[in-house]
């Protein structure tokens, strides 16, 4: 049976893993190569590294170290972060990177989905998107350019209005970011992650608010995600992976084992 | 020994470099006729459409290249989908290696792409999967497959029981992503490298 993904994201900014809390105040978390050997050898499923910065500060960012990761690990990472253009995307994909992954450049210009479909298939095009709750509209809204606090805005679009939008421009899976939930380690938003299940017939990321091996159960259980992505629970090993695994598999929770 | 990874000029070339060069092989990129002739083992990958793929792959010469190699050939992933007769995805014509056809996988209810780790329901008897069982995880983001025929080493199921693995002569392919599959995937790498002619 298709297991259901554990995914540590590591977010980069300059060449090192770093880790905020609600998106801010970033703190280094070590080097990337060691960091996704030791997550891939530990029995991660998968890896996504964010480049925080990129599309922020519209700079075109080095990207050197996605070829080194894709060397020395033998399991699927993505890569996010600053990419606008279909050369953006094939210099990343030829690095090496299995999928790249596009947030505010899809928000700017939906049809890059598209064209990131058609050049390189459906299964390379993740489209990540930051939904924040906003409890005066009682509304899920998306927002752009997150990596910057003093860039990030709210978009005109609905989190659910959004995800319908982005597979029919053909995006082969979605990492949902509640970002009320971000690096506080209070569990992930189950609530909005079933909404967004019921919109979202591509495979779905849960992001946001891991801190408990519970919260993992819960959210493939209740929210029926295909995937949970998760930091800082990892980098400060407040959870071990095989502890995690086993527990899920416990609680029959198909996973792959470590 | 030569090993060979036909440059189909698709995304994941050089993550197959990197798991071959993991097993401490030496491996070559090319798309160079002879070099790829003179190899002991030749992968053909392959990722995106297989329209496209096979649009490309034609203003290459690289159908009659393959079509008459007889040492073992690995097709991985949509490489293994381009060595049928036939795939919808674009309703094209590919290379006629391996007999059968690619067509949607009917998943029911299920969503698609078949994106992540999966075990294989039934494993024949092959050298290419050596030490590999049914707890072994693999691999695989695709949204189209190969039945089951005669020709199938493997089967994983996904809605329905479709081929992980066919092979027909020295062609062998296989539908997951062995270069990220872990050590169940480098196994059937190494099994390839290892087969005898």
């Amino acid at each position: 049976m298709l297991a259901r993904r554990i995914i540590p994201c590591l977010d980069v900014r300059d060449g090192k893993v770093v880790k905020g809390v609600k998106f801010r105040n970033h703190e280094i978390i070590g080097d990337i190569v060691p960091l996704a050997e030791k997550y891939a050898e530990m029995g991660a499923d998968e890896l996504v590294f964010y480049d925080i910065t990129a599309s922020s500060d519209s700079r075109v960012v080095d990207k050197a170290w996605v070829s080194r990761i894709a060397e020395q690990i033998d399991i699927p990472f993505c890569v996010a972060g600053g990419i606008k253009t279909i050369e953006d995307a094939r210099i990343i994909l030829e690095m090496g990177a299995d999928k790249i992954s596009i947030n505010s450049p899809a928000l700017a210009n939906p049809q890059l989905i598209t064209d990131l479909n058609q050049r390189f298939g459906q299964q390379c095009v993740v489209v990540g998107i930051d939904s924040f709750y906003n409890k005066e509209t009682n509304q899920y809204e998306v927002y752009q350019f997150t990596g910057d606090e003093k860039r990030t805005q709210k978009t005109s679009w609905t989190t659910f209005d959004w995800i319908k939008k982005v597979q029919e421009k053909g995006a082969g899976e979605i990492v949902l970011n509640c970002m009320n939930q971000d690096g506080v380690r209070q569990g992930y938003d189950i609530d909005q992650l079933k909404l967004a299940r019921e919109v979202c017939n591509v495979p779905l990321i849960a992001s946001g608010g891991a801190g408990a091996i519970e919260h993992f159960t819960d959210v493939f259980k209740i929210a029926d995600v295909d995937g949970a992505l998760a930091a800082s629970v990892f980098h400060k090993a407040v959870i071990a992976m095989d502890e995690l695994k086993q527990t899920l598999i416990n609680e029959k929770v198909e996973i792959r084992p470590c | 020994m030569d090993v060979v990874i036909i440059d189909t000029s698709c995304a994941n070339l050089s993550s197959l470099k990197f798991g071959v060069e993991r097993l401490g092989y030496k491996v070559a990129v090319t798309d160079n006729a002879e070099q790829i002739k003179n190899a002991d083992k030749v992968f053909l990958p392959g990722v995106g459409a297989a329209g496209a793929a096979m649009r490309i792959i034609k203003e290459k010469g690289i159908p009659e290249i393959v079509q008459g190699l007889q040492q073992p050939v690995l097709g991985i992933c949509l490489g293994m989908q381009l060595m049928t007769e036939h795939s919808a995805e674009g309703n094209v014509d590919c290379l006629g290696l391996i007999p059968g056809t690619v067509k949607p996988i009917k998943a029911e209810g299920l969503r698609l792409p078949h994106m992540g780790w999966n075990t294989l329901t039934e494993i024949k008897d092959s050298p290419l999967f050596e030490g590999i069982n049914q707890q072994d995880y693999f691999y695989f983001v695709h949204s189209l497959c190969v039945a089951p025929s005669e020709y199938t080493l493997a089967t994983c199921d996904y809605g329905q029981t479709f081929s992980a693995s066919i092979h027909h002569k020295n062609f062998y392919g296989v539908q997951f992503h062995p270069e990220r599959s872990g050590k169940s995937g480098a196994r059937v790498i190494q099994n390839f490298l290892e087969m005898k002619q």
